[in-house]
């Protein structure tokens, strides 16, 4: 006992499992964005940048290294992102922390083409390996439309900025859209994999890095109370919920051509179909969690015939909350004629033992009622009514609801008597929120995931295969909406087109109003 | 909102309770542990609260204040319930004692704890010789003190080590947490040596610095020893000794701190000591016993030049301040 304790690689005498206080700060390491100007960046990278910084999990020395096609020198880039801090931030500001990290700022201007920029950018990066010390190892973060990601990554493997060595890595950060079908998709990772091998590749799926989401995980493998009752025995359908408020104007450019299932169907609804559906993972290690993903999304398809079992549409003008909104065409989202939906529903099954004869019913939309997501897993009616029909005319389906923003939280609906003389039951809900001043504190998902990625943390991160897998699913229904039919109107302010009513009530279900 | 009930029973406190959840809508929905603050009747009953409803925003919870008056006063209770907007994520119940009861909070508390969830002890102020045996720290799975508030702090740290008990937990030691991270941080780089010897520098009667110490000590099992630095700067630096060089991290001005290491460029980092709510907040985030933190303390008499016996002087501003 008295031995000294080595200090070797991966061996560190002051880190203990049992130190659950002790944060784990990120390695040296520097951060270059490409794409600096655009939103992602500016309203949630560099906050999440400073924020993480604030709450010290940055390692001392950080960098930050801006490239674009503007004619700035550092100090500009640097006003730039104490702009975006101060705004957008979700910390307070304290000048120390920011001094510090504006030292680590660089900006390297030139374009993508350009390869006098690029052996620029590589100087850079070795500058501050020598001045603050980051060690070789750098991230870049691509806040670029894909179409740009060849020309990118070539200048990366061309100045030698993607080469790893034992002691220092490089990874590469890419966002949504992971392609636009299965072809497209599996292009990109070759592109993508020809310069970073897939395990320094990381896929921000933002939902992912949210603390509900992570919380599905524990409400149903840290529970016995619900995992008895999570298959096709008790389950009657899940439905599966992502409603937007805001229409497509800002996106205008972007959403032509991609359209709601593209946009989230495909990368948010299917991951938090596979955390609903998926077996428990032996352990919470990268491995086994993307194992049972994968296996639960192996098992999972589209339901035909798909005119009757999706629905689609565009909003039209309308009444909003309280706020006159225009239609998708009259604010210029859409060309005209665009057949790009604004709504999308469909409907999944997964063909396992657990889940036979389950659908899974998923929508996404524009201009819909309110602003939520949600995870909904209704239960079947109780077999047997010790009670009279009168009785029970107002007891719905018990269920059980995760939402996950806003108001994050659970809620399970359940029958109870109504007080009174006479017996009837009526469906009441139980609310667990974690306060609503709870977010205040809890970090915001591109923390999370930016930690992770300088900590080489690839647990919340999609691979190749799970990308692969719900193009799979999703390419034979965009299949058939290309070739059948076009989106069907509603207006703004509702819950989409009656399409998805009708869809849904062939099923002999209806949708739940979140 | 802020209800006062003045000369009144723990019982009546719970009707209060009762009827504003039925006429507010549901109030008390989603609190996850009780935290029972133990004070004198004293303007440190705000800062205890104001810092305790900014930890709530992280831990909603319901607030017990157990604010100890007047001894010599006739048996009287006054009972104040504070929701929504006066309490942060939180429901605060202020409990002033006076006379005999004053000595018997834990009779006032018991009725009022939220059934089922944990609850977490917390002496802002002066706190009694073996926390697990007093009273209120006798309902709680989860006690924290505060040596840096004692007259004495490294004769109250001295008293934590001889008196723990699974479930203890002092604020000097949260304060402590940026400073062992970034230690713990360095050591994950090349190159990989093994530390030979270890030196921890801060003023004479911070408790920090010796839990610092003691952690070291305890973590790598080599020489540890305790320096002086003039008071008001806390811990003021560590330094690893390894074959190539010393890994140092230092903090002159109590809120920038340098990290030195053979071969690197220095890095400055920011240092600033904590403040109470954000300590809190961390201690809130686990309510198993905390066996480092226990460790660090059986340590510190293994550390050399360390001072047990009491400091000169009252109540040190410095010692308050943290490390």
């Amino acid at each position: 006992m008295n031995m000294a304790m080595k200090v070797a690689r991966r061996i560190n005498p002051l880190v203990d499992p049992r130190d659950k206080r002790l944060p784990r700060i990120a390695g040296p390491c520097g951060v270059v964005i490409f794409g600096v100007t655009g939103d992602l960046s500016r309203k949630k990278l560099m906050p999440a940048i400073y924020d993480l910084a604030n709450r010290g999990l940055l390692p001392p020395g950080f960098a930050l290294v801006g490239f674009a096609r503007r004619d700035w020198a550092d100090e500009n880039f640097t006003e730039l992102v104490h702009g975006a801090v101060r705004e957008h931030a979700r910390t307070p500001f304290r000048e120390d922390v920011w001094r510090q990290l504006s030292e680590g700022i660089r900006f390297v201007p030139g374009s993508f083409e350009d390869d006098a920029a690029f052996d620029e950018l590589a100087e850079v990066v070795a500058q501050l390996d020598q001045e603050r010390g980051t060690g070789g190892n750098h991230a870049f973060y691509l806040a670029i439309p894909p179409a740009m990601f060849p020309v990118v990554l070539k200048q990366l493997a061309r100045t030698g900025l993607a080469e790893q060595t034992a002691d220092q890595w490089r990874r590469v950060v890419i966002e949504k859209p992971f392609g636009h079908d299965l072809r497209s998709a599996q292009e990109l990772n070759e592109i993508v994999n020809d310069v970073f091998p897939e395990e320094s590749v990381y896929r921000i799926d933002h939902y992912l890095g949210k603390e509900t989401v992570q919380n599905i995980l524990a409400l149903r493998f840290a529970n016995q109370l619900y995992e008895p009752i999570w298959n096709s025995h008790y389950v009657d359908h899940v439905q599966i919920t992502m409603a937007e408020d805001i229409g497509v104007a800002g996106r205008a450019g972007y959403y032509d051509g991609i359209g709601a299932a593209r946009d989230v169907i495909q990368n948010h609804l299917i991951q938090l179909l596979a955390l609903t559906a998926m077996e428990e993972p032996l352990s919470f290690s990268p491995e086994s969690l993307r194992g049972e993903k994968i296996k639960v999304l192996s098992a999972t398809e589209p339901v035909g015939p798909f005119d009757e079992t999706t629905a689609r549409g565009q909003y039209l003008g309308g009444w909003q909350g309280g706020t006159k909104v225009p239609g998708v065409f009259e604010e210029g989202g859409l060309r005209p004629g665009s057949t790009t939906e604004t709504f999308a529903a469909i409907t999944l099954e997964v063909d396992n033992r657990r889940w036979a004869g389950v659908p899974f019913f998923l929508r996404t939309g524009k201009r819909l009622g309110r602003r939520v997501t949600e995870i909904a897993v209704i239960f079947k009616r109780a077999p047997h009514l010790p009670f009279e029909a009168t009785m029970t005319e107002e007891l719905g389906q018990n269920a059980l609801v995760i939402r996950i923003q806003p108001d994050e939280g659970v809620t399970i609906r359940f029958g109870s008597k109504v007080p009174g003389t006479t017996m009837e039951v009526r469906g009441v809900t139980m609310d667990f929120r974690y306060g609503s001043a709870f977010t205040e504190s809890s970090p915001e998902a591109y923390e999370r995931l930016l930690l992770d990625v300088l900590r080489g943390e690839p647990s919340l991160f999609p691979v190749n295969a799970e990308v692969e897998l719900s193009w799979e699913i999703l390419d034979p229904v965009l299949e058939y909406w290309t070739k059948h039919g076009k989106p069907e109107p509603y207006p703004a302010g509702t819950w989409g087109p009656q399409s998805a009513d009708r869809m849904i009530a062939q099923a002999g279900r209806s949708w739940r109003r979140p | 909102m802020i209800i006062d009930l003045p000369s009144t029973t723990a019982s009546a406190v719970n009707h209060a309770l009762i009827d504003i959840r039925e006429r507010g809508g549901a109030v008390a929905v989603g609190r996850v542990l009780n935290l029972v603050i133990v004070t004198d009747d004293s303007a440190q009953v705000e800062q205890s609260i104001e810092a305790a409803n900014e930890a709530s925003m992280e831990h909603p919870c319901r607030v017990l204040v157990v604010a100890r008056g007047l001894k010599r006063a006739g048996t009287r209770l006054d009972a104040q319930i504070r929701v929504g907007g006066d309490a942060g994520a939180s429901e605060v119940l202020v409990l002033r004692l006076y006379g005999p009861l004053a000595d018997h909070g834990d009779s006032v508390v018991v009725p009022l704890l939220l059934a089922d969830c944990p609850v977490v002890t917390w002496w802002p102020g002066v706190s009694p010789a073996a926390p697990a045996i007093d009273p209120l720290g006798q309902l709680a799975q989860r006690r924290i003190t505060d040596a840096a508030a004692a007259a004495q702090p490294i004769k109250a740290l001295e008293s934590r080590r001889t008196a723990y008990t699974p479930g203890d937990t002092d604020l000097a030691w949260s304060r402590l947490t940026p400073w062992r991270a970034l230690l713990a941080a360095a050591l994950d780089l090349p190159p990989y040596e093994d530390v030979d010897a270890v030196t921890v520098t801060g003023a004479a009667d911070n408790p920090s610095t010796d839990l610092l110490a003691g952690w070291l000590r305890a973590r790598l099992e080599v020489p540890v020893r305790r320096r002086t630095s003039p008071p008001g700067g806390g811990i003021h630096a560590a330094v690893l000794e390894r074959r190539s060089g010393p890994v140092e991290l230092v903090r002159p001005d109590g809120k920038v701190g340098t990290l030195r290491q053979p071969g690197q460029p220095d890095r400055q980092v920011p240092l600033r000591r904590r403040p109470v709510r954000e300590c809190l907040a961390e201690e809130l985030r686990r309510l198993d016993p905390d066996e480092i933190y226990y460790a660090a303390l059986q340590a510190m008499t293994e550390v050399e030049g360390r001072r047990t016996g009491a400091t000169k002087g009252s109540r040190s501003a410095d010692a308050r301040r943290g490390p």
